[in-house]
């Protein structure tokens, strides 16, 4: 029960970083379908730079706080990249963001299996360094091993799920943002730079958005390169819908959708079949949530009001 | 007054609306685009792969066309492409943003196999065939219907929507194969004795002429038909559809029963027609691809043969080219987002143009 409910917050905490970038992102009025690409290519590009990293020092050579460093600041710089191309596409050329979205899965996904494969699919040692945990968690009984465990990225997932909520709901940057995800016009006519905002905020959507594959390869698969990180890019996206865009929910809602993913392989008297069944649970859920919210038509948990839609100037 | 006006930034250049573009302009930026994108291309697998992008291409030419089975493929992955594509059109068409393509023709495959399984030792074949095509179609439009019927009524959004019934039905695919599957290995053995039947022992030769009456009918439908002219007027404006009497709901739950019915056909064709069985990949990401191609065709059947064959033959070409040359297969993938982001991009140079304003002199 404690392993599965560890677990449930270690694959939790990629779904919430995922979503949390992917909320910011639809925040400002961009319906971002490439996340699952940009998750992709963020893992692969902290990967890369761990194995370089690596391949440079040695084994003895290693720093510790480095051979986090340097993989984090590659994953953040390889999905924003991937961010500034979605809003070259939709912000610059003002091209359709269903279609660039998904052209950025493709494309991301290419673009990460080719990286992983110039190197080692296995990065057990860089992964070390990222569950590493707090000498003393081990001695603190069920407390320790369900808070303190876990590894550095965790708590940074956290910690930025809550900095969003704040930074949205209580600062001047983040009432500009919604505004701009609103009603582009009308922030226009406010004086607030709706290129600019749009632009910032889905760059750093996805390198946050980036972060969760790169947890999901180093912490939660223990540093082992499976293909299906773009699985885990879908379902981020369906937690944004899950947690009506709140940041703060899905701390709880990503835990809920990590124990529902995984829930089959601890439960046990269950036969093969029904654990499919059992891996339908998140997406059921969150159609339920979709027309839930959209039956009750409450103002507080619409999508923003102009997702999917760019904005012109000069036009009606 | 000189002094304040020289302090205004003016901007180098503004972005304007255009007229529409005469269709070999339109054309020329759009071949202007390819080929800038195959360029980009060359340079990206010279520093890629080391390799001479000449003979890369040469040998995307040769996976694509190099024998006469090669072309059959060809054939058949882009007639399948086409179907998706059409199906998906009429409710682009109307902005309705369906990208659970995947997931209605998987269900549609799924309902097919069931039928070949349970049924096919109980019928004779033409009344199997009958049930099949029925039992494919029905699953089609009821995955495309609930979220159809959700938009109108509540207006819930139908992007996420069909986005998670692609899942849904991933996982019941995935359920089934575990279930009924009698070995328990997970994987369905080809059925061959209850598939549709074979012309001229040319097995990929129905599925082609099936797509092809339907690029026809999906084209007359939406150009010439009041249905048709209903949709387009949604899609440009739903304000516009109320004032002159068009009513909204009725106009998207019908176009999604067509669209729902064309992805069953797709699945039945994928799994009745081609492979005689199921996995949860039987689909092959062809919904989502499918939008694409849809898009840069600006929903006219008769170019999206041409914008799918595009992409089938790149997906074709790079078979070939990773086994070659030894390199992942996953540089097709690159490719084509290059090519893609660039035919995406294209569409601004058709709708704006970029002024310039002129340099004021500063004692003026």
């Amino acid at each position: 029960m404690l392993t599965f409910l560890v677990n449930a917050i270690r694959l939790g905490m990629t779904f919430l970083l995922g979503s949390t970038g992917e909320t910011i992102t639809e925040k400002s009025g961009h319906l971002n379908l490439g996340t699952p690409g940009v998750m992709c290519v963020g893992a692969s590009c902290g990967c890369f730079a761990e194995y370089i990293y690596f391949d440079a020092v040695g084994v003895i050579g290693i720093n510790p706080v480095l051979a986090i460093l340097i993989p984090v600041a590659a994953t953040f710089l390889g999905s924003a990249l991937m961010g500034i191309l979605f809003c070259f596409l939709t912000v610059t050329l003002r091209v359709n963001q269903n279609v660039t979205g998904l052209a950025l899965t493709t494309f991301g996904v290419g673009v990460s299996d080719y990286i992983i494969d110039k190197t080692d699919i296995i990065y057990s040692l860089g992964s070390d360094y990222f569950t590493a945990s707090l000498p003393f968690a081990q001695n603190l009984g069920w407390f320790g091993e369900l808070f303190l465990s876990h590894g550095i990225l965790i708590y940074v997932a956290l910690a930025i799920a809550l900095l969003t909520s704040f930074v949205l709901n209580k600062t001047k940057v983040g009432l500009h943002l919604r505004a701009v995800g609103e009603n582009p016009a009308t922030a226009d006519a406010a004086g607030i730079n709706v290129s600019l905002y749009r632009y910032s905020a889905t760059c750093i959507g996805c390198g946050i958005s980036g972060l969760g594959g790169l947890l999901f390869i180093m912490d939660y698969l223990n540093g082992n390169w499976e293909y299906c990180v773009d699985a885990i890019g879908w379902l981020a996206i369906a937690l944004v819908i899950f947690t009506v865009w709140k940041p703060n929910l899905a701390i709880i809602g990503s835990i809920i959708f990590g124990a529902l993913y995984i829930m089959s392989t601890y439960i046990e008297g269950f036969s093969t079949e029904t654990k499919e069944i059992f891996k339908m649970l998140p997406y059921i859920v969150t159609v339920i949530v979709l027309l839930f919210t959209s039956i009750r038509d409450k103002k507080k948990n619409q999508p923003p009001q102009s997702l999917g839609l760019n904005y012109f100037r000069e036009e009606r | 007054m000189s002094k304040n006006n020289s302090k205004t930034r003016s901007p180098l250049f503004h972005i304007v609306k255009r007229d529409p573009m005469t269709w070999y302009g339109a054309l020329g930026v759009r071949i202007f685009a390819i080929a800038a994108a195959l360029l980009l291309s060359a340079v990206v697998i010279m520093l890629l792969a080391q390799k001479n992008p000449l003979e890369f291409y040469k040998a995307i030419i040769d996976g694509a066309f190099g024998s006469v089975d090669r072309i059959w493929i060809l054939a058949q992955n882009l007639v399948m492409l086409l179907c998706v594509s059409l199906a998906v059109t009429p409710a682009f068409k109307m902005k309705f943003w369906n990208i659970g393509a995947e997931g209605q023709v998987l269900v549609g495959g799924l309902a097919t196999a069931t039928v070949m399984m349970f049924f096919g030792d109980k019928m004779s074949l033409p009344l199997l065939i009958v049930v099949m095509t029925l039992a494919s179609i029905t699953a089609g439009i009821i995955w495309a219907l609930l979220p159809a019927i959700s938009k109108a009524l509540w207006n819930t959004n139908e992007t996420l929507f069909t986005l998670m019934m692609n899942y849904i039905a991933i996982q019941l695919v995935a359920f089934f194969l575990k279930r009924f599957v009698k070995s328990g290995s997970g994987v369905l053995e080809p059925m061959h004795e209850y598939g549709l039947p074979v012309i001229a022992d040319m097995p990929y030769l129905l599925n082609i002429i099936i797509v092809a009456v339907l690029t026809i009918i999906v084209y007359i439908y939406l150009k010439y038909s009041k249905q048709g002219y209903e949709i387009s007027v949604v899609g440009e404006s739903e304000n516009t559809a109320k004032y002159i009497g068009i009513n909204v709901k009725k106009v998207i739950v019908r176009t999604l029963i067509i669209s729902g019915a064309i992805c069953g056909i797709a699945g039945l064709l994928l799994v009745g027609g081609t492979n005689h069985t199921i996995s949860t990949t039987t689909v092959g990401g062809r919904g989502f691809t499918a939008i694409m191609v849809s898009w840069l065709a600006k929903f006219n059947p008769f170019v999206m043969v041409l914008t799918s064959f595009l992409i089938v033959f790149l997906e074709r070409g790079a078979e070939q080219v990773s086994s070659q040359f030894r390199i992942p297969s996953s540089i097709s993938d690159i490719i084509t987002g290059i090519i893609l982001f660039f035919i995406i991009g294209c569409e601004f140079f058709l709708q704006y143009k970029i002024v310039f304003s002129k340099h004021r002199k500063e004692n003026d």
